[in-house]
């Protein structure tokens, strides 16, 4: 399968760092096609976040690079990320807790009036569309985020990502909080967006999630790559004993 | 897009007592109310106090609430930017010493070295001076928000250390004298008979002011409309409109019921060639200039607070600094601006406040980062980041001059003001914890 894919859409090529000594990420390589969801696997602390902060501009690796549609580029800042149309959801959401779901969707991207002004009430009707879209239930527009259950903030967070016509979106354990309902809109958004052809990283625990959504898994251990899989020529034993074990299956390269 | 989205579910309101229905639809918060309460029982209080201790009840006067209008202005101005430096997690200390810095520079220009430069008089002299303390104050702010910012050492250690400075460097430039007196149209800007706008310029800026709040009123609703939210009760807006435009007239006839002293006066119609009748002549102070210069940088921050992109940011920052990081907000340099706001607020205030006084003393701002911060907090800012406003700072600094004026009336001496201050700045911060608490 490998050989029969054109240019990646990201290409991430031996990116360390460290943290203090800690090696949280240890010379790994990943790529992703357009129209694909890749899954990050490994246990806690594995280097998963902090291996895709690199690629949303949060981190700046110490060594390697990253290419875009083949190109090389330097991602210092999330501002840079966002230029390459990367959208990130945050394993810790990254919400403004005192601000309103629209603020916190548009912040640092304010819809303005031609004099400049925040326009809020633009941004709440076009939150109070995307919303309905992806959690129709949802209701507290006018309340800061802290008043929201785990899942409604999680929702928010989702929203920002999608909102902005990503090319690239890194999910970091983007159903988390959610309940069963919310979890399968989530899935069913997944699969809708990469028909649109976007790629995306998805970092997932649930390892059926990972074998109904992904189309290849990469598996950290302690910084590392254990290995990577297309997920339709593995079982998902064969991934646990990759993530628990490091134990490469056949199939793996 | 219907209605149905209104924060509050319909059904509620039936369970609600009528105070609370009131409340909500009026969108008044409960800690505005609070903050006018104490005012009110303040003021009331100090009457009392004065009338039946000391047989003269000086507070509730026309007199005195023109002082105290007056008095507020350097506090509340700088009110008004320390909200924000509080909203983002951070504290100014040095603030009063900044004013007392550029103050004596100010008045140094004015009075000894522009000049040798221009002729005595000119308005060269104060336009070049008020700019200079202003640009000062904003560059000594931007300087404390770099070391804040990107040498990382901590706000309040930066701010002490420019407490202490600040208010060396202002003895040094005029070993210690005080420099008076200042430009005769500088000392405008600090209020007094001249300094004020009198009975018709007060009576125009109350129409433009009530048409403002129907205008805001009006509008509100409409773009409420064009995107379909839900809207206020046509009562509710009604009796907000009331209230507005009642406060507005209020206060400008408060103003305009103080008259000019005698001597001024005499003063004045002996320089217009006006012949005092035997009664006496009755001119009204109206809106001192420093009250409109509070209330112009009132309605300009809180547009900024809220309406603008910066504001938003501080905000977003003061709620989850890494969060604000993430959605591509420069912090660091967001807190070197902040920092220069402040000082540009306090360059201001300084103008006022030696205007005032028609001169700089060493000892000018003393203290004021601790009525400052008072008022900020009694406001509602939470010194734990993200949230505070700037009508409420005003009105913290109402609340703190009129303690401080209140007892200076009724005779209490300094060492008691002090204690009474550090008291209730105390108090605010933790009625501030509980409020929350309960709020949650
Ligand atoms: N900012 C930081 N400073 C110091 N150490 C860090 C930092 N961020 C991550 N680490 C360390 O790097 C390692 C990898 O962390 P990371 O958050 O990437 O793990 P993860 O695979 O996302 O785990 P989880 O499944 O729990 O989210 C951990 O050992 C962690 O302690
Ligand atoms: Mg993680």
């Amino acid at each position: 399968m490998t050989d029969t894919k054109g240019t990646p859409l990201v290409e991430m090529r031996d990116i360390s760092i460290s943290f203090g000594g800690i090696k949280a990420v240890d010379h790994v390589s990943i790529d992703l096609q357009p129209g694909e969801v890749v899954g990050l696997l490994g246990h806690n602390g594995a280097g998963k976040s902090t291996l895709i902060k690199c690629l949303s501009g949060a981190y700046q690796a110490d060594a390697g690079e990253i290419l875009i549609n083949g190109e090389k580029v330097t991602i210092r800042n999330p501002r840079d990320a966002r230029t390459h149309n990367i959208e990130t959801i945050y394993q810790t959401l990254a919400l403004a807790d005192n601000l309103t779901a629209a603020s916190n969707l548009f912040l640092g991207r304010e819809l303005v009036t031609p004099l400049g002004m925040v326009d809020d009430s633009r941004m709440e009707a076009e939150t109070r569309k995307i919303m309905g879209r992806l959690n129709p239930n949802f209701r507290k527009f006018n309340v800061p985020v802290s008043a929201l259950s785990g899942g409604q903030r999680q929702s928010v967070a989702i929203a920002r990502a999608v909102y902005f016509n990503a090319k690239i979106l890194i999910m970091d354990e983007p159903t988390a909080a959610l309940g069963p309902h919310e979890t399968q809109m989530v899935a069913e958004l997944i699969q809708e967006l990469k028909r649109e052809g976007l790629g995306i990283f998805l970092i997932e625990h649930d390892i059926h999630a990972v074998m109904e959504l992904c189309d290849r898994a990469v598996v950290m251990k302690n910084g590392q790559r254990v290995g990577t899989v297309n997920v339709k020529d593995v079982t998902d034993d064969d991934i646990l004993g990759m993530i628990i074990l490091g134990k490469k299956p056949p199939q793996a390269y | 897009m219907t209605n149905t989205n209104s924060p509050t579910p319909a059904g509620s309101d039936a369970t609600q007592g009528p105070v609370t229905r009131f409340l909500r639809a009026t969108e008044i918060d409960t800690r505005l109310l609070g903050m006018v309460a104490a005012l009110v029982l303040i003021w009331i209080g100090f009457h009392l106090y004065g009338a039946l201790i000391n047989g003269n009840g000086a507070f509730l006067t026309p007199r005195n609430l023109w002082n105290l209008s007056v008095q507020t202005a350097s506090i509340g101005i700088m009110a008004t930017g320390m909200v924000l430096v509080i909203v983002t997690r951070n504290i100014d200390l040095s603030v009063g010493s900044v004013l007392g810095f550029t103050a004596m520079i100010m008045a140094l220009m004015q009075s000894r070295w522009l000049p040798h430069v221009f002729e005595l008089g000119s308005p060269v002299i104060w336009i070049t001076a008020a700019l200079t303390g202003l640009l000062m104050g904003a560059a000594i702010g931007a300087f404390h928000g770099y070391l804040i910012a990107y040498a990382r050492i901590p706000a309040f250690i930066v701010t002490l250390g420019g407490l202490l400075v600040w208010r060396g460097a202002a003895f040094l430039v005029a070993r210690g004298e005080t420099i008076s007196p200042l430009d005769s149209t500088f000392v405008l800007i600090g209020g007094g008979p001249y300094g004020s706008v009198g009975a018709t310029g007060s009576w125009i800026i109350c129409a433009l002011a009530c048409a403002a709040v129907l205008w805001m009123i009006v509008s509100g609703r409409k773009s409420r409309q064009d995107h379909g939210f839900a809207q206020r009760p046509v009562w509710a807006d009604t009796f907000l409109s009331a209230l507005g435009c009642g406060i507005i007239i209020g206060a400008t006839l408060l103003m305009n019921a103080y008259p000019w002293p005698k001597g001024i006066v005499k003063d004045y119609a002996a320089k217009n060639n006006i012949t005092v009748p035997e009664e006496g002549l009755f001119i009204s102070h109206g809106f001192a200039i420093p009250v409109l210069v509070l209330v112009a940088v009132a309605i300009l921050m809180t547009i900024l607070s809220t309406r603008t992109r910066f504001g938003r940011y501080v905000f977003a920052i003061g709620g989850n600094p890494e969060a604000a990081e993430l959605a591509g907000i420069n912090t660091r340099w967001m807190t070197v601006k902040l920092y220069a706001l402040m000082g540009l607020l306090t360059g201001l205030s300084a103008v006022v406040a030696s205007a005032r006084l028609n001169s700089a003393t060493n000892a000018l701002g003393t203290f004021d980062e601790l009525y400052v911060i008072a008022a900020a907090v009694i406001g509602g800012t939470s010194l734990a980041g993200g949230v505070g406003t700037i009508y409420g700072a005003i009105l913290g600094a109402l609340v703190m001059q009129s303690l401080q004026s209140g007892m200076v009336l009724i005779g209490f001496d300094a060492a008691i003001q002090q204690m009474v201050v550090g008291g209730v700045l105390v108090l605010a911060v933790w009625l501030d914890i509980l409020y929350r608490r309960n709020a949650k």
